[in-house]
């Protein structure tokens, strides 16, 4: 088998806080392997994102193995592994959408020729042409999340991270945007790794749905959909789609005791 | 125009209650003087007598208007009594005054929100340098740099500069430190270096909040320079128009020269708010 992108083993993440520990993350085990769309799912508070913050090296683990394409995190972000979607566009309101996508090339030192040659690229590639010179305030939410996805890719990660990148935005773009990010996903072979908590959008989305509960966080449930890749809206009402939500529904009651 | 309206009303509110003001304020003198050749007041002498005094209490409004005119348009702008002088005197004063404080203020504020030292110690000082009152301190700065062999427009700029860095250390220090934790999480996934974190995030996060506090600071920065123009007996400046005119009674003369000043004032907070409108606008953050 393939080096696997990312590779937890017995990871664990306990915050100091004023009120005492906070055992964020509890033994954490789990292998993403290349091209993987991962879902994170499981109720506010069980580490979804203190999980992808440890992949990004924002947070670092109380012990327990991480790699990041066989790299300590630290080393993985100085080589450029991953680009990180917020969920809020976060988008500079004095930088034109263009600028906004070339601020990590900037920062990155890629060339200017280059740097305009890579923005053209990924406007296109999130259906954004055109919008380049547009200031972020003259675009919908959609698009400003378009936008801060297209600024996550602009310097060839093959990691993508998106924490509840979508969650701000009412149902019907969002629809649309997870079918484009499938379109997207499909285009460009990148490995995902998204937290959510709707499960409707984690079966659509993934190959890989990982379950968590909270308190303290881990990780209750790991399921491989049987889905193709090849998805179209409808698919969320054939038999397997429903079959999978039901296992997802029941791994995230189970991680809650019966309180649910 | 549907705005000039209520502001005219205002206007002329004000010049109402002013106008009474004055004949209450200069009437004593008014029914000293008959009372001394015994002949009566009649309302109407009261008017006439209150509003046209050369030393009044209060002077109206057209005696201060007709001040600032002569004062303005009436002289050679040479001359030592122009307030074109005098204020040109203050102003450049305070221009030095309030670059010297800004630069100060953008320093101190870079300091303390990159150096946990200066973060704990230069605060305090700083709000404890306000509460002193300005008027206590400023003939010692100005005695204290005489001595030094400094004089002319620095001791002025320097009392200026004293007033002015404080509202732009606060606001810079807000500004710098407005991005959130998103925004700086998000240049750390880029490895990105303290420079350009201050460059390309801390720097333009800040324009609103400094503009801000740059009209603040310039106006205490005029205040600055005129308290710094009274202990010296300073020959030019508003200042000096001030004091010379509390000597002599020149009550015209003092209002003329403190709606000098009050120009002054609008006249530099609106160039800065010129220059952030224009500044904001290229930055694409007004809408
Ligand atoms: N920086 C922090 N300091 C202290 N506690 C934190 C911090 N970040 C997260 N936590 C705690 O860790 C737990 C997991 O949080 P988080 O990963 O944000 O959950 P999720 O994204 O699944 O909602 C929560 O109990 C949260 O309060
Ligand atoms: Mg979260």
């Amino acid at each position: 088998m393939a080096q696997p992108v990312i590779e937890a083993r017995d990871l664990n993440l306990v915050f100091q806080t004023g009120d005492g520990p906070v055992q964020a993350l509890k033994d954490v085990n789990l292998t993403i392997g290349q091209g993987d769309f991962v879902s994170f799912i499981g109720p506010s508070g069980c580490g979804k994102t203190t999980f992808l913050r440890c992949i990004a090296a924002l947070e670092h683990p109380t012990s327990g193995v991480l790699k990041v394409n066989g790299m300590s995190p630290d080393e993985a972000r100085r080589r450029r592994a991953y680009g990180y979607v917020f969920q809020a566009a976060g988008l500079y309101p004095w930088r034109t959408i263009a600028g906004n996508i070339r601020l990590p090339l900037e920062i990155m030192g890629f060339s200017r020729d280059e740097q305009e040659e890579r923005v053209k690229n990924v406007l296109q590639l999130v259906d954004l042409d055109g919008f380049g010179k547009k200031f972020p305030w003259q675009l919908s939410g959609g698009m400003q999340q378009r936008a801060s996805i297209a600024r996550a890719l602009a310097f060839d990660a093959d990691i993508l991270l998106m924490d509840e990148p979508f969650g701000a935005l009412d149902e019907i773009v969002r629809d649309r945007l997870n079918e484009e990010l499938l379109k997207l996903w499909a285009r460009t072979g990148k490995t995902i790794g998204f937290v959510t908590h709707s499960i409707p959008e984690a079966v659509y989305l993934s190959t890989k749905i990982v379950v968590m509960s909270p308190r303290p966080g881990r990780i209750s449930d790991v399921i491989e959909s049987p889905l193709p890749r090849e998805r179209p809206l409808e698919i969320r009402d054939s038999k397997e789609f429903i079959e999978i939500a039901h296992r997802v529904r029941d791994g995230l009651r189970a991680g809650h005791g019966d309180a649910m | 125009m549907r705005s000039i309206l209520p502001v005219l009303t205002v206007i002329a509110a004000i010049c109402g209650i002013w106008y009474l003001a004055a004949v209450r304020m200069n009437a004593t003198w008014v029914y000293d003087q008959a009372a001394r050749e015994g002949r009566e007041v009649m309302l109407v002498d009261l008017v006439a007598e209150t509003l046209t005094q050369e030393r009044p209490v209060l002077p109206a409004p057209h005696q201060v208007v007709k001040g600032l005119w002569d004062g303005v348009a009436g002289q050679k702008i040479t001359s030592k009594r122009s307030l074109v002088y005098h204020g040109w005197v203050t102003l450049s004063a305070t221009l030095l005054g309030f670059a010297m404080g800004s630069v100060a203020g953008i320093l101190l504020a870079v300091g303390i929100v990159y150096n946990r030292a200066m973060d704990l110690s230069v605060m305090p000082w700083a709000i404890a340098s306000q509460t002193i009152p300005i008027l206590a301190i400023a003939p010692m700065i100005i005695v204290v740099l005489n001595s030094l062999g400094v004089t002319g427009i620095l001791p002025k700029a320097i009392i200026s500069a004293y007033l002015s860095f404080f509202p732009v250390v606060v606001g810079m220090v807000k500004g710098l430190r407005s991005p959130d934790a998103m925004q700086l999480d998000l240049l750390r996934t880029y490895s990105a270096t303290g420079a350009q974190t201050f460059g390309k995030l801390r720097l333009p996060s800040s324009m609103p909040y400094l503009f801000a506090s740059l009209k603040v600071g310039v106006a205490a920065s005029l205040v600055g320079t005129i308290v710094g123009e009274l202990p010296t007996g300073a020959v030019a400046g508003l200042g000096s128009r001030l004091l010379s005119g509390s000597y002599y009674g020149q009550t015209v003369q003092i209002w003329a020269a403190l709606f000098a000043a009050a120009a002054v004032a609008a006249g530099l907070v609106g160039l800065i708010g010129w220059i952030e409108r224009a500044t904001l606008k290229r930055m694409g953050m007004v809408r």
